[in-house]
Parts: C-alpha cells; structure tokens; sequence
C-alpha cells in the first residue's frame, strides 16, 4: 500500500514530538498506574503485587491527607485572590496615565523571578528580628514573631508569596483580554448612562469571562505545580502545616524511596488534573466562548 | 489599547491606591536589595548615610560555583529553547499541512499534555531517565520537556492562519515541503516564535524541582538549584550573603527584563491569547 503524501509527511514532522510524548508523558502515566498497584523493591525484596493497598494506606495516611487539606485552602485561597488583584492591576496600568509603565513593571516583576530566588527575598522579608514585616510588627508591639516557623501562619505566609508571584503573571492576560473588548460596547454603555462601576460589572467583566476562566484553569495547575517555596522554606513544616500534594510526592519518592507509594500519590494527582482537563475541554470551552 | 475603560478612574484617589499596591509590591525585592548593598551591620537598619558596598556580591560570587551553575542554566535553556522550537514547529507544520488519518487524535493527545505539567511524573520521568543513563545530565534535565504542547499549540494557531494560496504559490515553484516551511511559515510566524521562546526562556531559567531531582553535582547543577544548595547553609546566619548570591542570580533575567519590558509583557500577551 502506498502511503498517501500527507501521511507520509505528516509522520515523519510529527516523528520526534510523538516519540518524547510518548516516553515522558503517556509511557510514564502507564507505569505509573501499573507500579501503584505493586510494591516498592527493596534492597533483595522483589516488587510483588498487592493489589490495592497502596491506596488503602494513602486512605488513613494523615499526612497525605493533611497535603490534601492544605491544598485544597490553597488553592481556593491563591485562586481568587489573585484573580481579583490581576484584574485590578490591569484597570490600573492599562492606558496611558502617567506612570503606568512603572506600575506594570512592579506587578510583572515578581513574575520574571525564579520562585527559589523569590523564596530567599522572603525569607528574609519574614524572619524574625531582622524582616521587614516583625521590625513593622515590632513597633506596634507584636514583634519575634517567627511567621514560617508557627503552625497557625505558615501556609499563609506561602499563600501571600504565591498570590505576590502570580498577580502580575494573570495581569497580562487581562490586559490583552482589555485590548480585545470592543470600544462601539464601552460607548454604548456610556450613551446609556451607565457609571463607571456599572459598566465595569455589566460590560467589562462579562465579556472578560474567557480570560478568566483561561487564568483560573491555569492558576488550578500552579496551584498543584508549583512548590518551589516550599522545598526553600518550609519542607512542609511545621508539623505538616505547608505539606502541599506535589511536595509530599516528592518526599515520598526521592525522600524516602517509596517509589511505588509515591506511584499511587501520583496517580491521585493526575486524577485532580484530568478532571480539570475534562472540565475545560468539556463544560468551559462551550459555554465561555459566547462571543 | 482602548483608554475608555479606565478613563473615569483616573481620579486621584484611584491613583493613589495604585501606587501603594504598586510599593507593596516591589518592597521585597526593594529590602533586599538595600541588604545585599549594604555592609552586614546596616542588614536590616535603615540609616539614610549607611555605607553603600559590593563586598557583599564579591563574597557571594568566591562563597560557590555561581559562574559554573551560570554556564550550566545557560546551556539548558538553550537546549530547550533549540530543541522546542525545531520539534514544536515540525509538528505543528504537520498538524496543519499533512492532517491525515488518526492526526486529529495525536492532536488530542498533544492537548491533553497541556494539563499534565511534567512535575507531576517526576518519579517515573527519573526512573526513565536512569534507564536511559541521563541522571545527573543537562540533556535529562531538558528531554521530559522538548515536546511541549503548549509550543505545538501555539504555532499551530499561528500557521492555521497563514493564507493557503502562499503554500500554493510556493509549492507551484516547486518548493519542498521543508522549504515552503521554511520560506512562508516562518517568517510569517516569526513574532510567535520569539514569543514563545521569551516564555520558554523565562520558565527554564526559573524551573527548580524537576532540575533539583535530577541534577547533583557542580557540573549539572542550574542556577536556581545551586542557590538554594548555597542558601540552605547561609539561611540565618548571614543575611546579606544570601541576599547577595540571590540578586546574582535572578540579575540576567531581571536585567534582561527591565531592558526588553515591552517585548516581554507583549510576548506573554501573545502566547495567553488563543
């Protein structure tokens, strides 16, 4: 059979693409599937099957669950905090007031920073006795405080780095979103008389809504994807107070080399991903794209 | 850009909300950088005559490897950089000119990697990596991330919008495919390519997890990953050195930042819009 020459062409351009996706994203998922079910080879123990017991561990294991809670608060902390203060940054720097060029670049910068650089700039900004924050708490009286290192402050402490990093990463979105909305819409609001909050509300961030849900699917990602902080701040401490999902995954699989336990964690994160997957593709993509 | 938005908030009070979130967020990086400028003493004092100094940067710069672990990231990111940009438009040049039987599901499957970010599998992409004798390598730092999708989906928007009678024309001259892509499709898509090589660079020079997993040794170590190995030790004890080695490190991309602003808001612009 003689090959057609799309085929032709089309296989071997797509050639290399296929072969990495396949050996470091669907391969990977396979086994990984396959290794939760065994258990981890140790030493002379060869790795048996066992059925579902990696899962019934994960069931009363109160670390994990403890990475679960953390986060899901999280995430529904960072989500839409920093949606809102994106959308703000971006009706304050869009234009050409005077100054907005500096403001842009005070929001957008935390985004260009490594989140290890960002980590070490905050620890700093945090630590007790020489941090910005205590010498400020210190005045009012409520200094020596050691905001990373207490159970109650912890994770938000990561919660306000996050938030710090990702606000001006989402700015941009919405201001190209801002540049897309049409100007005969805004005038026709303003024939009407609408003020300005009422235009905002009716117009704007109605017709903003693809963006939105295009930043909120991408900041779910992060919020699963990123823990840099925390391998630079916390370590999940104290007392499991800052263990996010993707970081207790790592600890169980490079730090104690349960690599099959580790298997089924991660099987449980790709589970959350795919159902944000199936949510996008599924519900968001039909029902956002009115326009 | 359309001002009309904004154009009834140009009140002072509005303004003067800006720039106080504007402070907030820039006082970070504005406290460390009067510590890593300033001798330890003035660390966290602020005194109006403190003594300006570099010693701070020397000390950091002889306290480890920095220009090793500089080499080091530069060498990844361009790997990466390379290696994407010749995968990506080679399968979005197929997606787009060779659709044939069985593509529109390869497609899907390229989508669908958009939400499973590589971290995820990071214990099996290593157990991979061991197999292929990779660990501890720049290459096994950058492989799991060559084919991404959210580059293949990128130039493929691009290329679905270049007009199909230039194709024609060109394969009527008797192009080759590879030069039809090469002489039409490129230079058209050529401001979403340094788009999304700016976002490439971006994200690679800053990437730390799956680096750190994989890389343990001077001679692989990036940047990000040799500073929290530097950091961990100085943490607590010398503030000003660790603030100093942090600066160094994120100063040729903050640098290159400050100096191209424009380019790079508009390249994330570009590669957000769909």
């Amino acid at each position: 059979m003689k090959l057609s020459r799309n085929a032709l062409w089309g296989s071997l351009l797509l050639l290399p693409a296929t072969v990495l996706l396949w050996v470091f994203t669907y391969q990977p998922i396979l086994t990984t599937l396959i290794n939760s079910f065994y258990s981890t080879p140790r030493g002379r123990r060869q790795s048996v099957f066992i059925g579902a017991d990696h899962y019934a561990r994960m069931a009363v294991d109160p670390v994990f669950w403890k990475a679960m809670t953390n986060n899901a608060v999280y995430a529904a902390v960072t989500i839409p905090l920093s949606i809102v203060l994106a959308l703000t940054m971006a009706l304050l720097v869009q234009g050409r007031l005077r100054g907005t060029t500096a403001m842009r670049i005070a929001f957008f910068t935390p985004t260009v920073l490594p989140m290890v650089a960002v980590a070490n700039i905050w620890l700093f900004f945090y630590a007790p006795d020489y941090g910005l924050i205590d010498q400020i708490l210190s005045v009012v009286g409520l200094g020596g405080y050691n905001l990373l290192g207490n159970r109650d402050t912890a994770l938000w402490a990561l919660i306000a780095i996050t938030v710090w990093k990702e606000a001006g990463f989402f700015m941009i979105f919405y201001l190209a979103g801002l540049q897309q909305i049409s100007p005969t819409l805004l005038e026709a609001a303003d024939l009407e008389g609408a003020t300005y909050w009422q235009r905002l509300w009716r117009v704007v961030i109605p017709l903003l809504m693809p963006t939105t849900l295009f930043i909120a699917i991408n900041a779910v990602i992060g919020a699963f994807r990123l823990v840099d902080h925390v391998v630079a701040m916390t370590k999940g401490g104290p007392d499991n107070t800052t263990m996010l999902l993707l970081y207790y995954l790592y600890q169980v699989g490079f730090g104690f080399w349960d690599t099959n336990y580790a298997a089924a964690i991660t099987v449980v994160l790709l589970t959350i991903l795919a159902v944000i997957a199936l949510f996008q593709f599924g519900y968001a993509d039909k029902r956002v794209h009115y326009r | 850009m359309n001002t009309i938005v904004v154009a009834r908030t140009g009140s002072a009070l509005v303004h003067i909300a800006g720039w106080a979130l504007a402070l907030i967020w820039v006082a970070p990086l504005l406290y460390a950088i009067w510590t890593a400028f300033h001798p330890p003493a003035f660390a966290a004092r602020f005194v109006l005559m403190a003594p300006l100094t570099l010693e701070n940067f020397e000390r950091a710069w002889h306290a480890a490897p920095f220009a090793q672990y500089f080499l080091n990231s530069f060498m990844l990111v361009s790997l990466v950089l390379a290696c994407q940009l010749v995968i990506c438009t080679l399968a979005a040049y197929a997606f787009v000119c060779f659709p044939f039987r069985g593509s529109d599901l390869l497609f899907s499957l390229v989508l669908l990697q958009l939400m499973i970010m590589p971290e995820a599998l990071l214990v099996e992409n290593y157990r991979t990596l061991g197999k292929l004798g990779l660990i501890d390598t720049i290459v096994g730092m950058g492989l799991p991330y060559m084919a991404s999708a959210f580059g293949i989906f990128l130039i493929r928007q691009t290329f679905k919008g270049v007009p199909k009678e230039l194709e024609e024309a060109a394969r009527l001259e008797g192009a080759n495919p590879m030069q039809t892509l090469w002489r039409v499709y490129i230079p058209i898509a050529r401001p979403t390519l340094i788009a999304f090589g700016l976002v490439t660079v971006s994200y690679h020079w800053n990437n730390f997890l799956w680096p750190l997993v994989v890389s343990n040794s001077v001679g692989t170590r990036p940047i990000t990953v040799g500073l929290q190995v530097f950091a961990t030790i100085e943490q607590g004890i010398d503030w000003s050195l660790v603030t100093a080695a942090t600066l160094l490190s994120v100063a040729p991309l903050l640098l290159a930042f400050l100096i191209f602003q424009r380019q790079f808001v508009q390249s994330f612009m570009r590669a957000g819009i769909r």
